[in-house]
């Protein structure tokens, strides 16, 4: 027994490899751990399409909805309020709509299918807060040049009423537009495009 | 030989029993030149055992359930009011737990700074500072979890703008965020895996990183208001100079703060539990509402100036991911003090001007970050942030600069001193100051 030479090479290779298939087994194990984590199958199934009736929206009304646990606002834009909206471009930070916030289908002025309904996912892009209404044209807080749009109140973002942001407040990008689309003129489907 | 010395002698020939109460007790030999900061220390385990008491028996009573009752109001809110109204002694038990949570920020933050103007953090304390700062991290995801199981509108709110602070990480963000919530909004599922977390997994943490900070302190011995290291002068047992067994002289003197501590606690927990909304936030009496953000979001006071930087910094390349970075940075920068700090010399009492003008700033801008955090944002608020922030960080990337070089008129002295309680009035009058001054000056921008 004494007599043997202790193989060093060959012991710090059994070290190494015993590290590293105990470190594959951890790795594997902490799998199912971190996975547990994500949604589950029942918090999925929860983000199922909804239909609304807006045959009793009227022009300037705005209704909530709930779709995967977030409001979902329904704006009824007048024709005013339309024909306002290009006039906000110079102060928004994506007044095209480029970054991708919403469907192929909505990049356009009015980030909607038809002109008059606002489909938008009511919650900051900033952190999560959820903004308010704020249709008055040029009020105290707000400004003069305010014609209509939301306001979050955590922390100060501005939004127009195509649901876009305005220049030099902490949100980065202009508000979620759900997939959606009409099933008929007078009911939506939010969730589901196809 | 008595039978409690038999009994004593049986346990130590099979656990150390005496010899672990001799070098963390009563041979563990402390400065003689303790002051009022070095009460902090044994007052966050006092205010750990108390949230570890109370936490255990709200559990019996609390239910992490986000569904609503047949009433329509969510389980876990309705559970908590059941604690309040219905279960027996449960709205005091509720109250030291929600009470002990500000404490235990009031007793750490006041434990760091006593650290940070003696020096404890210089070597050979790194690891021991390190080791708090795992514990100041621990603490400030125990009461962030905490805070959403009551289940009101801040809870709601709250946790919402915090997971969604993940979620602006580049690339993996998104998912990042939905992976802590465990669903596409905060719910019921974030609600459960924060009260596991809550409960078990990281008090569990705590407590090791408390014994090791422990180990880590009484392996390198305290120190003291005047930086010196009183292992260099030792008697002819070995015992040092200006040494005194933690017990009886410390455990005396700890007893001592922790009766003047139950006071205030007390007083606290029976006529003023909300600190008016500042512990307990008025619109947490309110249920949680997804579709429904209240009209000012602002953390507990404990997490307000690390609020103030992050909203201080704006987003710009299309991501607002610096503000959570700067807020980051601000935590975990305290971590990396022993290596910032070039002196040699540990106490504030025989530091330099520069040293002495830079730590004046940034108590300003602590503070005053925590009173901006606090308060709705202003164009004039924000701009007083920035430059706060500034400070804050010059104070800690400045330093391997400032405090080069930077040496005091009085030399450090080879024994300790007596301790002189006029500094720590001023200290205090200064702080009082700063502060109504701050909040004055803030109210008005």
């Amino acid at each position: 027994m004494s007599e043997q030479q202790v193989d060093t090479g060959r012991r710090r290779f059994l070290t190494v490899a015993t590290s590293a298939v105990g470190g594959v087994a951890v790795a594997g194990v902490a799998t199912p751990f971190l996975m547990s984590f994500f949604p589950s199958e029942r918090a999925k199934a929860a983000g199922a399409p909804v239909e609304v009736d807006i045959s009793k929206l009227e022009p300037g009304q705005k209704i909530n909805v709930e779709w995967r646990g977030k409001p979902v606002w329904l704006l009824s834009r007048t024709k005013q309020q339309i024909a306002d909206l290009p006039k906000n471009d110079p102060k928004l930070v994506d007044p095209k709509s480029e970054v991708e916030q919403q469907p192929k289908y909505c990049q356009n002025e009015g980030r909607s299918i038809k002109p008059e309904l606002l489909v938008a996912v009511g919650i900051c892009t900033h952190l999560g807060c959820s903004p308010t209404f704020r249709p008055d044209l040029a009020p105290a807080d707000l400004g003069p040049e305010w014609l209509g749009g939301f306001y979050c109140p955590c922390h100060g973002s501005k939004f127009d009423l195509a649901a876009r942001v305005f220049k030099g407040v902490p949100a980065p990008k202009n508000l979620e537009i759900p997939p959606h689309k009409y099933l008929s003129d007078t009911r939506l489907l939010i969730g589901d495009d196809k | 030989m008595s039978k409690g010395q038999k009994l004593l002698n049986w346990i130590d020939d099979r656990f150390p029993l005496s010899s672990m109460l001799k070098e963390h007790v009563t041979e563990y030999y402390a400065p003689k030149n303790f002051n009022f900061w070095y009460f902090f220390g044994s007052l966050a385990m006092l205010v750990l055992v108390i949230q570890i008491v109370t936490g255990i028996f709200l559990t019996m009573n609390y239910k992490p359930d986000g569904n609503l009752n047949a009433a329509g109001i969510p389980v876990a809110f309705a559970s908590v009011e059941y604690i309040m109204r219905d279960v027996a002694g449960g709205w005091i038990i509720r109250y030291m737990h929600s009470t002990g949570a500000s404490m235990f920020f009031v007793v750490v933050y006041l434990h760091m700074f006593r650290g940070l103007i003696y020096g404890s953090y210089k070597q050979p304390r790194e690891l021991v500072w390190v080791f708090g700062c795992l514990i100041f991290l621990c603490l400030m995801a125990e009461a962030f979890m905490g805070y959403l199981l009551p289940w009101g509108q801040m809870s709601f709110w709250g946790a919402q703008v915090i997971v969604n602070l993940f979620g602006s990480i580049p690339v993996i963000g998104p998912d990042l965020s939905v992976w802590i919530r465990g669903d596409f909004v905060v719910s019921d599922a974030t609600l459960n895996r924060f009260f596991a977390l809550h409960v078990i997994a990281v008090p569990l943490v705590l407590l090791a990183l408390v014994v090791a900070h422990l180990i880590a302190l009484h392996e390198v011995g305290s120190n003291n208001p005047d930086g010196v290291e009183i292992k260099k002068l030792k008697d002819e047992k070995g015992i040092p100079l200006d040494g005194i067994p933690f017990h009886p002289y410390y455990t005396v003197k700890d007893i001592f703060g922790v009766a003047v501590f139950l006071i205030v606690f007390s007083i606290i927990v029976f006529f003023l539990p909300e600190m008016g909304g500042y512990f307990l936030e008025h619109p947490n009496f309110d249920q949680a509402d997804p579709l429904k953000t209240p009209p000012h979001i602002a953390p507990v006071w404990y997490f307000t100036p690390f609020y103030a930087i992050l909203r201080a910094i704006p987003s710009f390349l299309g991501t607002q991911v610096w503000g959570v970075i700067g807020m980051g940075a601000a935590v975990v920068v305290i971590a990396f003090l022993p290596w910032l700090d070039r002196s040699p010399i540990k106490s504030i009492r025989y530091r330099g001007p520069k040293f002495k003008f830079m730590l004046v700033l940034f108590i300003i801008a602590f503070i005053g970050l925590g009173i901006l955090g606090a308060m709705p944002p202003t164009a004039g608020r924000t701009l007083i942030s920035q430059i706060l922030s500034f400070v804050y960080f010059a104070f800690f990337l400045g330093m391997p600069f400032y405090t080069k070089n930077d040496v005091g008129t009085v030399p450090v002295p080879t024994r300790v001193t007596d301790t002189n309680g006029k500094r720590q009035l001023q200290f205090l009058v200064l702080v009082a100051v700063t502060v109504i001054a701050a909040y004055l000056f803030a109210t008005n921008v």
